[in-house]
């Protein structure tokens, strides 16, 4: 009797399954697509020729498709430049970065180094506070960097919670004996870190080369504080933020360029140019994403 | 014994063969100079603009040095305090943080919940990778993915609703339907990105758990409530005790990307009121001394919170 139950019970909960089944999908793949499709809208919105988008007809695909925004938005040099600018200092900054976090947890993840406990303290706790924007910003001032390329490469470098992920990831792949045992056979730590350590340690490095340089591309607080006169060293994210959040700059397509002036709606040049500003964060993150995932697991693991 | 144990015993007995500190020094001078970069870093970047907080108690001009400037003792935060929008900006603060709290929280739960449902592993990727993406898109972008959708004359949004019959609905320019765009944006920008620790954790979660409730006849929706919710009980706990931590914060980048002038009744939070009185208005005593106010507040709730994480048995944050 109380089988037969239990079957009768069994069978109900397979029919229902289904149900829950349908709805659990259903939800989640609504929840996805409003992720990816805000950004379809935009190429759609950019490959499109003016009429549709003034009469708004374009919602996924392009109507009367052109590439004209973007042939106007690469005409305005300034966009060129500003790219420029971008790579240049993400490039350095991730380099920076890089060096700063290893030289920082390599020692760090030695047990036996005197003073690690003071020395792990004095850099984490600038994760719980901070001197703010106003410090900061009269640092800059009077180290002379504001305007400069230094105050976007050189501040933000040393991040403590990179070096926690760095640290915590050494100590657990990196075994004590190895570096012990290569001491013992005359290597110095400078030898160690570089022969040994590092090439162990390619995936934490990868996933931390990644976080600083996603990091830098997409902040730019520090570059609206530091940047304010020297328009030709505004990073993409500051420049996308004059032209399409704040309004107060529109794109100046070359005068001598007929064919590039025909467009002039606002709202198409400025899909252009965001999805000319997310080209390579969307390029890399399909293969980038599992390396932020264990990143951000070892993170949370604690500091 | 337990490993951990072993391990600290260990790491005594190393440090008792140590006889001083030059033993110390002579014998890993090399690791210490390599820590010479991260310190000059850090020190720089991040000691030295703590130490010139001090100009919160000073009335000090930016053609001052390091040791210019008067002493005022606490005058300026009474000025602080004393000031129209300082309130505002406080209450704002504690809204936006608030509602976050209460709409982006649970978000990551539900959907995590939902996507442990999901056997299709290729469906389970595709899903996951797109709900990922808003994670990885600057506010700016994202500020400008919202005008381009939302913006009352040429947004795609209002386009549809006024297609079906609609008003068309004013979501970025009027104060409450501003508040309420903004909270759904930031719940969908870290909804996806949030699931990522609470699938870790219910990964393991002991699979005979789910095979006795199965035997008990509990059905899929009672195994998600009865077994695996109260098994990640302890990841929720904590995050919502860190959450709280940060409830004095604010990002200022997801504030400036999404604001415009129509609508200030929410917009101005603290860091939005530091920035206009320090780096707009150049009075640097008076946001300085804002600015501390929030982060020695802030300071202060997140010990609290490792505090009463640690008390509840969880590991804490240092």
């Amino acid at each position: 009797m109380a089988k037969q139950n239990a079957n009768t019970k069994l069978n109900h909960v397979s029919n229902g399954s289904i149900a829950i089944n349908v709805l659990i999908y259903a939800f989640i793949t609504l929840v996805s697509l409003t992720c990816v499709l805000p950004y379809i809208h935009v190429i759609a919105k950019s490959l499109s020729s003016e009429s549709y988008v003034i009469a708004k007809q374009v919602v996924l695909l392009p109507k009367g498709f052109t590439t004209e925004a973007y042939r106007k938005v690469f005409s305005d040099n300034s966009f060129i430049v500003s790219f420029g600018v971008t790579v240049l200092m993400t490039v350095l900054f991730t380099l920076m970065g890089m060096i700063i976090t290893v030289c920082a947890a390599y020692p760090l993840s030695r047990k036996t180094l005197r003073g690690r406990k003071f020395l792990n303290l004095l850099f984490i706790f600038t994760m719980y506070f901070q001197g703010g924007m106003i410090p900061d910003y009269i640092l800059m001032n009077k180290l002379g960097m504001l305007e400069k390329m230094a105050s976007l490469v050189l501040p933000l470098a040393f991040s403590a919670y990179n070096l926690v992920i760095m640290k915590n990831s050494l100590e657990s792949s990196i075994p004590d004996s190895l570096v012990e045992s290569a001491l013992i056979d005359g290597a110095n730590h400078y030898t160690i870190l570089g022969k040994i350590v590092l090439p162990l340690s390619k995936p934490i490095l990868a996933t931390l080369t990644l976080f600083y340089a996603v990091g830098r591309w997409n902040t730019y607080s520090d570059a609206m504080f530091y940047i304010k006169q020297n328009t030709a060293l505004r990073p993409l994210q500051l420049k996308l933020y004059y032209l399409i959040v704040a309004a107060t700059e529109s794109i100046q397509g070359s005068i001598n360029d007929v064919a590039v002036s025909t467009v002039t709606d606002p709202e198409i040049l400025k899909a252009a140019c965001i999805v000319f500003a997310t080209v390579p964060i969307i390029l890399v993150y399909p293969f980038v994403q599992k390396y932020f995932v264990q990143g951000t697991m070892i993170g949370a693991v604690k500091g | 014994m337990s490993d951990a144990t072993m391990k600290k015993l260990a790491v005594k007995e190393a440090r008792k063969q140590q006889k001083s500190f030059k033993d110390c020094f002579k014998r890993d001078w090399q690791l210490y100079s390599l820590l010479l970069i991260p310190l000059f870093f850090c020190i720089l970047f991040k000691y030295v603009p703590m130490a010139w907080l001090q100009i919160a108690f000073k009335d000090w001009k930016i053609k001052d040095g390091f040791f210019g400037g008067e002493w005022v003792g606490f005058e300026i935060f009474s000025k602080v305090f004393g000031h129209r929008n300082f309130v505002k900006s406080l209450r704002n603060t504690l809204l936006l943080n608030v509602l976050d709290l209460i709409v982006g929280f649970p978000m990551p739960i539900i959907l995590a919940l939902l996507l442990n449902e999901v056997k299709n592993i290729v469906f389970k990727k595709v899903t996951q990778t797109l709900l990922y993406l808003p994670h990885f898109l600057s506010w700016v972008i994202i500020g400008g993915l919202v005008y381009q959708l939302f913006s009352v004359n040429t947004g795609v949004v209002n386009a549809l609703i006024q297609n079906a019959g609609g008003a068309p609905i004013n979501f970025l320019q009027e104060d409450t339907n501003w508040l309420i765009t903004y909270i759904v944006i930031g719940a969908w920008q870290s909804m996806g990105w949030g699931t990522i620790i609470y699938l870790a954790s219910i990964t393991s979660v002991n699979s005979e758990l789910y095979e006795a409730a199965r035997v008990d006849g509990a059905n899929r929706w009672q195994q998600m409530l009865n077994v695996t919710l109260p098994c990640i009980r302890s990841t929720i706990v904590i995050l919502l005790i860190m959450q709280l931590g940060k409830i004095m914060g604010g990002s200022f980048e997801r504030i400036m990307a999404l604001m415009n002038y129509a609508t200030t009744e929410y917009t101005m939070t603290i860091p939005v009121l530091v920035y206009q009185w320090g780096i707009q208005d150049m009075k640097f005593s008076q946001s300085t001394a804002l600015g501390l106010f929030q982060s020695v507040i802030g300071l202060i709730l997140v010990l609290a919170s490792d505090w009463i994480a640690k008390k509840l048995g969880e590991d804490g944050l240092v």
